[in-house]
Order: C-alpha cells, then sequence, then structure tokens
C-alpha cells in the first residue's frame, strides 16, 4: 500500500475501514474463503444469511475468518417486513449490527426494489443497525435512504452476476457527487479495471463476488482487485489528470475581443 | 417422428389396452373441489406447442441462439430441435458458463422423503399407480419424526416431502403434520404431492413448506389421457395450473416437469420451458425450477423405457433449459446413473438428491421394506458419496441456501 492511502479510511455506522474491497462469500469453494480475503485484504466479508446451516455439512460460518467484519445480507427476502425479519435474525446468529439490505421481487434479473429498501432502511436504522442497502441508482430513492438513517448507498453497476461493469456510471456519478455518505458500488463488476474505474470516480469502496468467485484462480484475483481498488483511490486522491475532450486548445480564442476595446 | 403415432410401448399390456377401451370422463373437465383460476397460461402454452414445428429449424436459428445473451422462446424452440444436436458441445459449454454464472460452484443437496405410497390415480407407467399390486403402506407421525431425523443425520438441510396421490389416504393436514416436523430438522422444505388448491398451499406454507413439484408428465392432452386413466390426476387442466395455485398460496417456488419418454419429447420439453417462462413473467418473484425426468421400469414392469430419449437428447433438453432460463434451478433425477448426473451437474444442473430411496420408511432400519418404491433408482450413492463426487468436480456442496420467513 503507498503512503497516500497508510491514514485513508471511510466509515460505517462509527466503525472506521481501511481496506476499500468488501468482498462476497457466495459462488465459490468454501476451503477457499480464508485465501481469498488474505489475498483481498479485505476487513469486511458478506454473508447470504440463508447460507448460513443448522449445523449440517458445509456450514459457510466455520469458514469465514474471525477477524472480518461479518456483513450479513437480506438476500431472499422480497419486501421490507421480510427483510427487516432476516436482518434481525441475522443480528442474533451473527452477533453484528452491520446489515446489507437485499430486497429483490425478481428472480430473473435480480434487481432490487427500492421502495421497499427504503421502508426496511427506515425501520432497521431505528433499531441500531448499520443499514447498508443495496438499490438501483437513482438520486431520489438514495436520498430517502439518507434521511432514513442508511450508513451508506449501495448502487449497482449492472445487474448481479452479470461482470458487465458499471453501466449506470452516469447515474453513480451523480451519487457520488451528490450524497454525502459513503458511495460503495455493488454487484456487476466483472473486472479488477471497472473496480479501478469506480475508484476513480469517488466511490468510497466496491463490492464484489461473481467476478472473483467465478476466476480461474480464486485468491488470485482477489489480489488483483485489491491492487485495482488500491490504483483507483489513489488516483482520485492525486486528482484525475485532465482530459482534453475536443482536441487542443483553440488557436482562435472566442473571448478574444474582449482585448479589442477602444 | 410426428406426434400422432409416438406410442410407448413398453408401457402397455393387456390389461391397460383393454381399460383405455372402455368409456373414459372428460380429462378436460374439472371436478367439483378443484378450483378454477383465471388465467391463460395454458392456453398459450397448448398453442406454442401445437404450432412448434421442430423439423423446420436448420443450423442457421441454432447458431444465432448460441450467440445471444438472452434467448427468446423462438431460439430456445430451436435448442431443441434436431438441428442443434451437431452444436451439442457448444450447447454444453455454454450452459456451463451460464450455469457458473449465476450460480458460481454451488451445487444443492437434498432427499426426498417418500411417506405414503396410497394413490387414487391410474396412471399406466408408475409404480404406485392403484392397479399396481405393491405393499402399500403410510408413515405414521411418530415414523416421519425418527425417519426425517435419520435424514437430518446425514448432514442434509433440505427434504422433498412425497406422497402418491391419494387425498383421502394422506390429507392436507397429514402433509401439514409432515411439514411441521421437517421444520425441526430441515432448513429447507419441499413438496411433490397431489395438486391441491391454492389455500391448502397457504395452509402447507403456513406449516412451512416453501417449494412445489409438479410434473405435467406430458403436455399433449390427448396422450395424457390415455396414459391417466382414472383419478385426480387425470383432469389435465387441474394439473396444469397446479404451479400457479401455489404461488397464489404463497409458495416461493415451484417446479417444472415432463416425463420426458411418454410422447415426443421434444413438444414436451419445449412446452415445459414455456409454462415456466410465462409463468415467471406473470409472477416474477417466483423462483422457477426444472426437473428432467426419463421413464423409468417399475414394479410389475420391468420393461419400461424412455425409447428415443436417450443421453444425448436428455443433455439437449437440460442444456436448453439452462440456456433458456439461465437463472433457474435444474434438478437432476437419481433416475440416472453416477456418472450421467455427475456430468450433467458438472454442465448446467444445480440440484441433486443423495441418499435415495423411493419406497417407504426406508432410512431407519425398522421401517425397512414398509411400502414399496414408486420407480427403480439408477444412482444409490449416500450423501457422504454424493457430496465427495462433487468436491473432487470441484463443485461446492450446499446444504441450504433459504430462509423461511
Amino acid at each position: 500500500m503507498d503512503n497516500t492511502l497508510k491514514k485513508d479510511t471511510f466509515c460505517l455506522g462509527g466503525h472506521e475501514f481501511h481496506s476499500r474491497f468488501i468482498l462476497g462469500s457466495g459462488k465459490y469453494s468454501l476451503e477457499l474463503i480464508k485465501a481469498a480475503v488474505e489475498n483481498a485484504g479485505a476487513e469486511i466479508i458478506t454473508l447470504a444469511l440463508r447460507r448460513a446451516n443448522q449445523g449440517g455439512l458445509a456450514n459457510i460460518l466455520d469458514y469465514i475468518p474471525k477477524d472480518v467484519t461479518l456483513l450479513p445480507n437480506t438476500s431472499g427476502a422480497r419486501n421490507a417486513d421480510e427483510a427487516v425479519r432476516i436482518a434481525r435474525l441475522s443480528r442474533e446468529i451473527c452477533e453484528s449490527d452491520f446489515v446489507k439490505i437485499e430486497v429483490i421481487h425478481d428472480s430473473k434479473y435480480l434487481l432490487p426494489d427500492n421502495y421497499e429498501t427504503i421502508r426496511a432502511t427506515e425501520i432497521l436504522a431505528k433499531e441500531g443497525f448499520v443499514v447498508m442497502p443495496y438499490m438501483y441508482p437513482d438520486l431520489n430513492a438514495a436520498r430517502d435512504l439518507a434521511n432514513a438513517g442508511a450508513a451508506c448507498i449501495m448502487p449497482l453497476g449492472s445487474p448481479i452476476g452479470s461482470n458487465k461493469g458499471i453501466c449506470t456510471k452516469e447515474f453513480i456519478q451523480i451519487l457520488i457527487d451528490e450524497i454525502d455518505l459513503p458511495i460503495i458500488v455493488d454487484a456487476g463488476i466483472g473486472r479488477p479495471s471497472q473496480a479501478c474505474e469506480a475508484m476513480e470516480m469517488g466511490a468510497a469502496a466496491i463490492m464484489a463476488n461473481t467476478a472473483i468467485a467465478t476466476a480461474g484462480d480464486v485468491p488470485a484475483m482477489a489480489g488483483a482487485f485489491k491492487k485495482a481498488i488500491e490504483a483507483g483511490r489513489t488516483a482520485y486522491l492525486s486528482g484525475m489528470g485532465r482530459v482534453m475532450e475536443k482536441g487542443a486548445s483553440a488557436s482562435s480564442p472566442l473571448t478574444g475581443f474582449l482585448e479589442e476595446q477602444e | 417422428m410426428s406426434r400422432n403415432d409416438h406410442i410407448n410401448e413398453s408401457i402397455l399390456n393387456d390389461e391397460i389396452r383393454e381399460h383405455q377401451k372402455k368409456n373414459r370422463t372428460d380429462h378436460m373437465k374439472y371436478l367439483p373441489d378443484m378450483e378454477q383460476i383465471d388465467s391463460d397460461i395454458m392456453d398459450r402454452v397448448l398453442t406454442a406447442m401445437n404450432e412448434y414445428d421442430y423439423d423446420k429449424y436448420t443450423e442457421k436459428e441454432v447458431v444465432r441462439a448460441l450467440n445471444k445473451d438472452n434467448l427468446t422462446p423462438e431460439d430456445f424452440a430451436a435448442l431443441l430441435s434436431p438441428a442443434a444436436l451437431p452444436h451439442l458441445e457448444e450447447m454444453a459449454q455454454r450452459a456451463q458458463q451460464e450455469t457458473r454464472k449465476h450460480f458460481g460452484n454451488s451445487v444443492y443437496m437434498f432427499t426426498p422423503l417418500y411417506i405414503a405410497n396410497y394413490c387414487e390415480n391410474y396412471c399406466i407407467y408408475c409404480g404406485f399407480n392403484c392397479h399396481n399390486k405393491i405393499h402399500r403402506a403410510k408413515l405414521t407421525i411418530d415414523e416421519i419424526d425418527k425417519e426425517m431425523q435419520a435424514i437430518a443425520a446425514s448432514g442434509l438441510q433440505e427434504i422433498l416431502i412425497l406422497t402418491g396421490e391419494s387425498k383421502a389416504k394422506s390429507d392436507v393436514k397429514y402433509i401439514g403434520e409432515a411439514c411441521k416436523i421437517a421444520r425441526k430438522y430441515f432448513r429447507v422444505i419441499g413438496l411433490e404431492v397431489y395438486p391441491m388448491n391454492s389455500d391448502e398451499y397457504r395452509y402447507l406454507h403456513e406449516c412451512g413448506a416453501d417449494y412445489v413439484t409438479v410434473f405435467q408428465e406430458t403436455y399433449n392432452s390427448d396422450k395424457y389421457e390415455t396414459l391417466h386413466l382414472a383419478g385426480h390426476k387425470r383432469i389435465f387442466p387441474y394439473r396444469f395450473n397446479t404451479q400457479e395455485r401455489a404461488l397464489m398460496g404463497g409458495m416461493r417456488g415451484v417446479a417444472f416437469a415432463a416425463l420426458l419418454g411418454l410422447d415426443d419429447f421434444r413438444k414436451d420439453a419445449f412446452a415445459t420451458g414455456m409454462h415456466a417462462y410465462l409463468l415467471q413473467r406473470k409472477y416474477p418473484h417466483a423462483e422457477i425450477s426444472f426437473s428432467c425426468p426419463r421413464l423409468r421400469p417399475i414394479i410389475n414392469n420391468d420393461k419400461i423405457n424412455p425409447m428415443d430419449v436417450h443421453e444425448t437428447q436428455l443433455l439437449q433438453v437440460v442444456t436448453s433449459y439452462r440456456l433458456f432460463m439461465p437463472y433457474a434451478g435444474i434438478t437432476i433425477s437419481t433416475r440416472e446413473c453416477a456418472r450421467v448426473r455427475n456430468n450433467i451437474v458438472n454442465i448446467a444442473a444445480t440440484k441433486i438428491s443423495a441418499g435415495v430411496s423411493t419406497g417407504i420408511g426406508s432410512h431407519v432400519e425398522d421401517l425397512e421394506d414398509k411400502g414399496d418404491e414408486q420407480f427403480e433408482i439408477s444412482d444409490a450413492r449416500t450423501v457422504d458419496e454424493v457430496y465427495k463426487d462433487l468436491t473432487l468436480l470441484h463443485l461446492q456442496p450446499v446444504m441450504s441456501d433459504y430462509i423461511y420467513v
């Protein structure tokens, strides 16, 4: 990590984090989780509460390192009430106030329901949860989430698992510019370069799962994302260089007439 | 082979032929206790199936379908056609990519538990049919508890509760009690029992079940009528609308299947896909899955076979389902042998049963052989064996990915 990043932290619900890479734990072999977390340098790992067994074989909870912050998500919730119930259960099972709200009423694209997400956020924030809502990047919904007590906003780059990158780039930029909470780009990021791009835009962090889970070498890809996220963050903090959109400076300046005053 | 002359001789015997000639009830007319819902899905599926002429497709349509991100029903039709067979390897490669994209390397494990084999239907290819002379049995509540306890000890967290189709012998309350016991031992409870009304599904959902599987067997209603000679199951539209009633009753997911080999399998597979596709569009939150059963031998008829549905055709159907609906679950049956199951789960299936018996009371020693089985299984591997084989394929066995809310 370079010097610029050593003191660079961000805050979620009063907790400070150095790593800006939130790693998912689904879709890959359990015995790779530990190595992936280490290579990612991740301090937060998400877990679908529905993957946690009651005993039985292959319980994912047994494979998650104890020194990282567990971020349970409410996947499986189809409305606010179900998300609230799953969040309360996650608090008991995972002994964590962190919760990522996922309310999905669509089994094909898995797109989040912003309205129900706002409702769930409002209820859970009042109950003291550190609420991290997954949402479709809409400015009005993001403002409502902020007012409802969200700890950050997690807009999607493209549909979950699609690895298509930041298709919603312009709208995420609006959230970054207008919302005074950390904006964590979640879902759809398929390559380290796309994670880097989001960080250059000023995202506070990246959440990724499928891109790493479906890589040929899971721990190595986790490491590649770490480097890309750090590079993007450093670039953002350094102040991005100017990009000439329409060629060089005009040879006949439009304001030249101001010199011609009599 | 055109659909009208498709007859699977392996199912038939003289007694059945005699029965088929008798005057039979109207299989399209609902019985008085059957709920009728307002839905156009059956008409749309049957129209699409009747118009499906798989011989008209050429390599051109198949290649086009294989190069698309999102497949239309027309693309699905092309992939199920004979013209797609030379492209089966490519289909398998694409199917594997889609499976990994949506499910990673997760494969869900479960086991079926048959709690009763009484049946009022006369389905001529099924070992449980009411004319077949087999040992009948029904587990008591205590026995269900013991069986479930034994299954849970194997490490599984998902159970599929099955009965024969007798509402009189295995009423809704009895199935509900089985669900309540299952809630003690398992995270995920599915049902594969006789079709029922939406309020009955609501009750069973409250008892803990959330997934309903019903096989339509064949979508050709004329053929259906010659195979299902008596009982509630004879009523084709009531069975067809089962998944929709289950969703109306609050169930989270529904599974679809045609029993491949009963009729023209390409038409049946096409109709199965269209049924699932149209229902998902109407109920976007529904979790959709497919089973891909082929006909198997039964007690008193060991000749039954799936005719022209060989392993190649089975793979074509499975990969077509995957490419058409990449987010859908696919279950691979113990009707198939370990070799086929291992390979299909590596390509497209997302769910596999283990430690399976289709008889009654087979998981606890003192209940052994209480009632005979529905069909012969081809994969007798235990939970541990299947688990190990999956890890050797670099797949991650998953016991539960669901939470009851």
